[in-house]
């Protein structure tokens, strides 16, 4: 129980932390001041917030649960990658977008594309696309909070109470703090992100006794010397995944949180720091996570071994669904709450057991974002805000919270959560899909709302596609793919183990794509905005 | 032609991340237990961190800076 209560101490601070941005926004009603804490944020939290706002529970039990099945390709797939492009895509459309928030006052996307292609109702079409593909990720929140609790009180916290704990204390700071609670909180977090790593891998080396001898005894283990090696994983998969990290700037939670700069030099630390701080997170935590096959004294790390090896061996032989079980089994995505159990002391356990608490609760920036967007591109556009006044739209926004909150805890509690976790992987590449729409809005003068239109109907139809596909055609056991159709030796589609490949790529790339060439060829066929329009965004037409 | 040499830059280490030369083996293992692959890739996030602070130093949008600094201290004297 010792642990459980670090991690209920953890909650009553970051509740705390939202009251008392609560009280120090003095009763202010502006919409800015409860949205985008007044533009106001400094250089530190900046940095923190923004990178902990786009850390979820994956960055520590997934991504050392991802290592644990597949070794150390992890890291370079999703860290190293995101290391690269999401600064890139900060430096280049970030900065530009926080320019035009200031001088235009846009508070969301939408808002900008609104104003940008001379559109309404088109907005609202990315509107609804972005938020359906948003709302997953309140819901594994919830999921994810009240499984850890389960697991980390040992069993006496159950899941529906725990998922209800996470749920009432992220409406709570978000609801009373705003954008400023929230940056406050995903600051906290961050730190707490960045200890749990360097804490984490100095107890378990110490338990361990030295990686030196795990890691001989996983080369001399001819199952396990794989997983040092990326030789299981193709590099054209490995190359798709380069494009994932273009979904973070379409991310509507993140693009709204680079309208909170108070400066546009505050950009610069977040930019440099942004490798560095992925860096210090997934190494340790994809590292544990493949050391963690060597553990041979932890039974639950044992199963799953054994799962793996039966799905290897003899998944061919079994029904879909027994092979679905086997996965669960084998999943890895509690190894290191088990290598924290097996060898940190117990009151350690419980302040690193804060830190995966820090990382499951990420969710409050989207909860936040819903709430903005649904404000300002509904209530607002629609006039509503001129009707009742700025004061009611913060307590739409507050209300809204509210229920989202109960509607995505009502959902958590009856679905089950792989559902989720598919759906997350399909908003990472309907994002991406979205991206090209940011950058034709910023930089081509040539590109038009019909455009605009193409791209998300695209964006929304692969998706579904990708989904019904996935769920038509199960998953294949360990080995090759079902194949749909060859072309001169490449397989045109595929269903692969892990999901499904297009051309032996994931979807994304296709995706990606296929949205920029209609952004770009169906802009060239239509009008463009008025040329007034068009000089308020480019300096060179005025 | 900072520009340009910076655009090469990040072209090449995009290309960079793709290191088949070191996919099929683990050896060397870096302080006799990190896996060169995973070694490899570290190093590759500080030489994206290095990357950013010369887009930082060399491609920063300045005018964007000082368009916003200029519209608030007019919007100030206004006020």
């Amino acid at each position: 129980m010792i642990p459980a209560t670090f991690v209920f101490l953890y909650l009553a601070a970051v509740l705390y932390i939202g009251v008392f941005a609560f009280r120090k926004a003095r009763g202010k009603q502006e919409a800015e001041d409860y949205f985008l804490a007044s533009r106001s944020l400094g250089p530190f939290v900046f940095l923190f917030s923004l990178f902990g706002t786009n850390m979820t529970a994956f960055a520590i039990l997934g991504s050392s649960g991802h290592a644990f099945s597949n070794g150390i390709v992890t890291f370079g797939l999703m860290a190293s990658s995101s290391g690269l492009v999401i600064p890139l895509t900060i430096f280049f459309i970030g900065t530009r977008v926080w320019a035009l928030g200031k001088k235009h006052g846009f508070m969301t996307p939408v808002q900008m594309f609104r104003d940008r292609w001379e559109c309404g109702h088109i907005g609202t079409v990315i509107f609804v696309v972005q938020s359906v593909l948003l709302v997953p990720y309140i819901i594994i929140g919830i999921m994810g909070g009240g499984t850890t609790l389960n697991v980390i009180s040992g069993g006496a916290v159950p899941y529906w109470f725990g998922g209800a704990i996470v749920a009432l204390v992220v409406m709570g700071y978000v609801f009373f703090g705003g954008m400023r609670g929230t940056a406050w909180v995903n600051t906290f977090q961050t730190i707490l992100f960045l200890l749990f790593g360097a804490i984490a891998i100095i107890v378990i080396g110490a338990g361990m006794g030295g990686f030196k001898s795990a890691a001989n005894a996983m080369l001399s283990a001819p199952a396990l010397a794989p997983l040092l090696t990326r030789e299981r994983i193709s590099p054209y998969y490995f190359f798709s995944y380069t494009f994932i990290p273009l979904s973070a700037i379409a991310f509507p939670h993140i693009l709204i949180f680079c309208l909170t700069a108070e400066k546009m030099k505050h950009f610069k630390k977040t930019v440099i720091f942004y490798p560095l701080c992925i860096l210090a997170i997934w190494l340790p935590c994809v590292f544990l996570g493949v050391m963690a096959n060597r553990v041979t004294d932890v039974p639950a790390i044992k199963a799953k071994q054994e799962a793996r090896r039966v799905l290897a061996t003899q998944g061919k032989n079994m029904s879909p669904e027994q092979r679905d079980e086997l996965r669960e089994e084998a999943a890895g995505d509690d190894v290191i709450m088990l290598l924290l159990q097996r060898y940190a002391p117990l009151w350690l356990a419980g302040l690193l057991g804060a830190g995966i608490m820090a990382a499951v609760m990420a969710s409050d920036s989207q909860i936040l974002a819903l709430s903005t967007m649904f404000t300002e591109d509904v209530f607002t556009f629609y006039g509503h805000k001129e009707r009742f006044g700025e004061g009611v739209q913060v307590l739409t926004g507050r209300l809204f919270i509210v229920l989202i909150t109960i509607v995505a805890y009502a959902v958590a509690l009856r679905a089950p959560e792989t559902i989720f976790e598919l759906a997350i992987q399909y908003a990472f590449s309907g994002f991406a899909a979205l991206s090209p729409l940011l950058v034709a809005a910023i930089f081509w003068k040539g590109s038009t709302k019909w455009g605009a239109l193409a791209s998300t109907i695209w964006t929304a139809a692969t998706v579904i596609a990708v989904a019904l596909f996935q769920h038509a055609v199960p998953a294949p056991a360990p080995g090759p793919s079902t194949v749909f159709g060859t072309i001169g030796g490449w397989e045109v589609l595929s269903r692969t183990p892990g999901g499904t490949a297009v051309f032996g790529f994931m979807p994304v790339v296709p995706m990606v794509i296929v949205s920029a060439l209609l952004m770009w060829s169906v802009s060239l066929l239509t009008n463009k905005p008025k040329q007034t329009t068009i000089a308020r965004y480019f300096e060179d037409m005025k | 032609m900072k520009r340009i040499l910076l655009a090469i830059a990040v072209v090449a280490l995009y290309a960079l991340h793709q290191d088949i030369w070191f996919w099929r083996s683990a050896h060397p293992m870096v302080f006799g237990f990190v896996p060169i692959g995973l070694f490899y890739q570290g190093c590759y996030s500080v030489a994206a961190a290095l990357l950013m602070w010369l887009l930082v130093k060399f491609a920063w949008p300045v005018h964007l800076e000082e368009e916003i600094e200029h519209r608030e201290s007019e919007e100030d004297r206004k006020h």
